[in-house]
């Protein structure tokens, strides 16, 4: 036959494909390249070399709040302070993450009773704090409700050894006393854990081939709060406690949770429960009637449909965007510079960048720290959903 | 064959009184077992608790007019909304129009407009809401910009930045709306497309936004914007804000806009493309109407949060709602009625967000129906 | 079809349920009127009628997944009321098998069948596996055992709810629409395992409209219409004899087909 003609070049759709592509890239490519050496020009004429040279320099302002990381006024440098801040950051999500969990766990599943109040009640709780700003609720607990009505440090109220004040909530301390003792209580530990596990093993077996139940769960608690109570006791106690002692303006000593981080993770768990209650409410609903209806019909108790049939197929519905809400959570964590306390963007983005001027550098590393999160939860998510993939043909 | 009757249906008869009716609703709903019955104990325990406290010292008691805080000094047990009326011209509308009492017909006649044109497009029976519809997203934003920026025609120009209260509040939130939407349909179809490059783009651009709190970038937006242009480039601080929450509202409705596309069959655009229909005309005639009105629930949900998220421009000094609120709170005239000036905030914010949320509840069991017909 | 042959005629035992002036309301909607049924140990019932007429709400009753207002259930001795252990124990003597199947699609087929002997009649795994198996053979799809249920046809599905209810060994079975939603080839083979269970003897209640499984298998044919029995005979009076109009006006529009 004839040959092939020719298709002019501006109607193949896969030559035009290439242009259109290559026109994209250049333009993105520019774009961020005239956007990075404007931005680098800008800051040169005020005096900043972008560079990440400052990290090394001593910070000159303090840091009170810094668990795990030991920071020191006068020596930590601003790489430091950096580090501090994912600490912190980390810390409240980490708190946030498992107290919201619960209560939103808990508030779905009420909003799903049948005792019109307490599901109506839920509802309320729901709409309530779903629809108002996160920034709002944080300021409304920490300026209206938690500051003015807790007393100074000279007043607090005492429990014990714990104190309760403007500042924050001083604890004691455990700290290690006799080395060898609590090597010696750890290694008990070690081993009573073990028992515990072989102990749930054996009754597994024992309950598949003769059908009777053992509570494990609740011997495994007692055994391990009781157990290890009097493990201690054996190891010669070797904590001490380090207990907040009043000094001339504040507490000296022991733990101390500060009011700003109290009032944030407040703020966060009362906000992020709502939304999770609303996924495991939509969770629990989309395991559809025919299930527990067949369930029941078989003869299952309540209890154990709950438990075998619908709580298995609504935790994959309820996990996605439940993992989704933690990302979340930690994202809104940043909000913490608006009551002080001492997060990445508190410290880094604003204390440091108001210092050094790096703008480039220190809003390129916060928003690495971030997308670095996001990145991670994306992948655990993915990998969730092929877990729990359903065969199907 | 044998007679055959004729069958005489049993007339109905009513439920047992035991069965329906207030009393058998009660027990039923509230004391349907032991638990239950335990539940909703407690709730009235803790409601006449808490509540009718509450309320006396919030409405009942409280004190709504005056001048000052000494009507609320001289009466402690109940709230303190006096600095409302006070201040109700700053906090709707900012310091400039507040002490610019003659210029107040500016955002007042703003704000009756844009509820003149919104309220008859929630109803499902109003005529002519193609004509509302243009009016409301093409018309009124020149009317405000000629209107509250002002500048010609005599009227005085008040820049951006004069601009507080909730009428700040109203400005980023609608042009946050109204230019999020277009955007998040361009990346939507950007991130369905065939070609690598732009789909990967599209995708790097909604994970970017996505990743990252709105918090970083704002201060990206107020810190580094003016970096990013060569220098004597102007941005005010207000339009800073605004680029900022669009752009990363832009990512959500994407992918809520996304959602909507891959719920639509493959068979409609194939059945396009055999009537001759080339992209554009496919997109904009069959699939985005059809995408877009399976997804606006998701849409609109991306706009609440987008009116929440616009309180935090209050942590880059922009003087909105929320920051009327904390200035009140903190001023030597209202010191110590933090409470109420959160909660008057706090529910202000709630009805708006919470009307969009009930709308869109509304109208997504209104879309179910439908398409089960 | 196997629908040629009549089966043995039932041998009949004492009375299994006893449904006596059971009246049910949805909210004001009186649904079932005043019936009174008395089903013996072997009997084969088959329940028809127009959609709404209340069938399904009436086995649905037998085993509480539906509550009557008035009257009476008594299953195998025990009464029928909010008592949870009243409803366990009959639950526990009553299966059922459902129109759309409802297996537990996050339990391969073994599972499915075995969850209930464990964990309500306290069944040791190795036992209740075997009777699985056992009951998985009898529905022939021994070899399914350890696929999911997404893997497997419509009427593969179904033999296994089945099999799922044998295996509480239960007095009574219940089937509410078995073939309703099945693609026509399929329902041949759900059809013959239930014609097999009928022939070992069980006593069955079966909403359907499949007639040529009434008129093989049933010992007697219930017509509900608007809540109430309107007609119950034998299979061939039933059929041949329709005593009411309404019954021939039902019958004339299924019998097409």
């Amino acid at each position: 036959m004839t040959d092939r003609t020719r298709i002019p070049l501006h109607r193949d759709p896969k030559f035009r494909a290439l242009v259109i592509q290559i026109l994209a890239l250049a333009f993105v490519v520019y774009g961020f390249y005239s956007l990075f050496q404007t931005t680098v020009d800008n800051l040169v004429a005020r005096g900043i070399q972008t560079g990440t040279s400052f990290f090394d320099e001593v910070a000159p302002f303090q840091i009170g709040f810094s668990p795990f990381f030991d920071y020191k006024l006068g020596e930590s440098t601003y790489i430091d302070v950096f580090f501090v801040g994912i600490q912190n950051t980390i810390l409240v999500a980490v708190l946030g993450i498992v107290a919201a969990t619960i209560l939103g766990f808990f508030i779905g599943v009420v909003r799903l009773s049948p005792n019109w109040l307490i599901s109506r009640g839920a509802l309320a709780y729901i709409e309530i704090f779903r629809n108002v700003p996160l920034l709002l609720q944080i300021m409304f607990w920490n300026f209206a409700i938690f500051l003015p009505s807790l007393p100074a440090p000279k007043n607090s109220i005492e429990m014990g050894a714990f104190y309760l004040n403007a500042r924050g909530f001083h604890t004691p301390l455990p700290v290690i006393d006799d080395s060898t003792g609590f090597a010696l209580w750890m290694a008990m530990l070690a081993v009573l854990c073990v028992g515990l596990i072989v102990f749930a093993r054996r009754a597994k077996v024992r309950f598949q081939e003769t059908g009777q139940q053992l509570p494990v769960v609740w011997i495994s608690l007692g055994a391990i709060i009781g157990g290890g109570y009097i493990l201690y006791l054996i190891a010669g106690s070797p904590l001490i406690f380090d207990e907040p002692v009043l000094g001339r303006f504040n507490f000296k000593g022991g733990g101390q949770l500060p009011l700003p981080l109290f009032s944030l993770w407040f703020a966060l768990t009362l906000y992020t429960a709502a939304f999770i209650a609303e996924n495991v409410r939509a969770g629990i609903q989309s395991v559809s009637h025919g299930q527990t209806e067949a369930s029941h019909a078989l003869g299952l108790s309540r209890k154990d449909t709950v438990r075998l049939v619908t709580i298995p197929q609504a935790l994959r519905v309820i996990i996605p965007p439940t993992i989704s809400q933690y990302l979340n959570l930690t994202k809104n964590s940043s909000l913490a510079v608006a009551v002080g306390y001492e997060e990445l963007v508190a410290v880094w983005a604003g204390i440091t960048l108001n210092q050094t001027g790096q703008a480039l550098v220190i809003i390129g590393m916060t928003v690495a720290v971030y997308e670095c999160l996001s990145l991670f939860t994306s992948f655990v998510l993915n990998w969730y959903n092929k877990r729990i993939q359903l065969t199907e043909r | 064959m044998a007679d055959v009757k004729t069958f005489v249906p049993a007339p109905d008869r009513a439920p047992p009184s035991s069965a329906v009716g207030p009393i058998a609703w009660i027990r039923d709903n509230l004391f349907g077992s032991i638990g239950s019955s335990i539940a909703t104990l407690v709730f009235f325990y803790l409601f006449f608790s808490y509540v009718p406290p509450f309320v006396e010292w919030a409405l009942i008691n409280a004190n709504w007019t005056g001048s000052d805080r000494s009507v609320c000094e001289a009466n402690a047990a109940g709230a303190c909304w006096t600095f409302i009326n006070v201040r109700l011209e700053q906090i709707l509308f900012g310091l400039y129009f507040a002490s610019n009492p003659d210029e107040l017909w500016r955002p007042t006649l703003i704000f009756i407009l844009f509820f003149a044109l919104l309220l008859p497009l929630l109803f499902e029976k109003t005529p002519g809401k193609k004509w509302l519809t243009i009016a409301l997203l093409g018309v009124f934003p020149v009317v405000f910009y000629f209107v509250v920026y002002g500048g010609y025609f005599g009227i005085s120009q008040s820049n951006t930045t004069q601009w507080g209260g909730f009428l700040l509040t109203f400005a980023l939130a609608f042009v946050g709306i109204l230019l999020a939407l277009p955007i998040g349909i361009l990346l939507a179809l950007g991130r369905r497309s065939e070609l690598p490059v732009i789909r990967s783009i599209c995708v790097i651009y909604i994970e970017f936004w996505r990743g990252t709190p709105l918090i970083t970038i704002l201060f990206m937006a107020s810190v580094m914007l003016p970096l990013f242009f060569p220098a004597g480039v102007e941005f005010d601080k207000v339009v800073r804000a605004m680029i900022g929450i669009t752009l990363f509202q832009s990512a959500y409705t994407a992918e809520a806009v996304r959602g909507g596309l891959a719920a639509i069959p493959k068979g409609q655009s194939e059945a396009a493309m055999a009537l001759g229909l080339g992209y554009w005309r496919r997109t904009v005639f069959i699939t985005l109407p059809q995408a877009l009105k399976i997804s606006i629930p998701s849409i609109v949900n991306t706009f609440i949060a987008l009116f929440k998220d616009t309180s935090l421009v209050s942590i880059i000094g922009l003087l909105d709602l929320l920051n009327m609120a904390q200035t009140t709170a903190r001023s030597m005239e209202w010191k110590g009625y933090d409470i109420e000036a959160f909660l008057f905030a706090g529910f202000v914010y709630w009805a708006f967000c919470y009307g969009m949320s009930r709308y869109s509840q509304n109208l997504e069991r209104k879309l179910d129906t439908n398409r089960r017909n | 079809m196997t629908t040629d042959t009549q089966m043995a005629p039932a041998e009949l035992g004492e009375s299994i349920i006893t449904i006596d002036g059971l009246n049910k309301w949805y909210g004001q909607f009186h649904v079932l009127k005043d019936i009174d049924l008395d089903v013996k140990r072997g009997e084969r019932i088959v329940i028809c009628g127009p959609s709404g007429s209340g069938k399904s709400t009436l086995i649905r009753c037998i085993n509480r997944l539906e509550t009557h207002q008035e009257g009476s259930i008594v299953v195998d001795g025990i009464e029928l009321t909010d008592d949870t252990k009243h409803i366990n124990d009959i639950r526990r003597e009553v299966g059922m098998v459902f129109q759309h199947f409802n297996l537990f699609p996050h339990l391969t087929v073994l599972e499915n069948c075995t969850l209930a002997p464990i964990w309500v009649r306290k069944t040791p795994k190795r036992e209740a596996e075997e009777l699985a198996m056992q009951y998985l053979e009898r529905v022939k799809i021994p070899e399914q055992a350890n696929k999911y249920p997404g893997q497997l046809s419509g009427g593969q599905q179904q033999r296994v709810a089945i099999a799922r209810s044998l295996c509480m060994n239960p007095r009574v079975m219940l089937f509410d629409e078995p073939t309703s939603a099945l693609d026509p080839e399929m329902i041949a083979e759900v059809l013959d395992v239930m014609v097999g269970l009928a022939e070992d003897g069980m006593t069955m209640l079966c909403v359907t409209h499949e007639m040529g499984f009434a008129r093989k298998v049933a010992n007697r044919v219930i017509f509900m219409d608007g809540g109430q029995i309107v007609e119950q005979n034998e299979p061939e009076e039933f059929f041949n004899n329709p005593q009411n109009d309404r019954t021939q006006l039902f019958l004339s529009q299924i019998l097409q087909h």
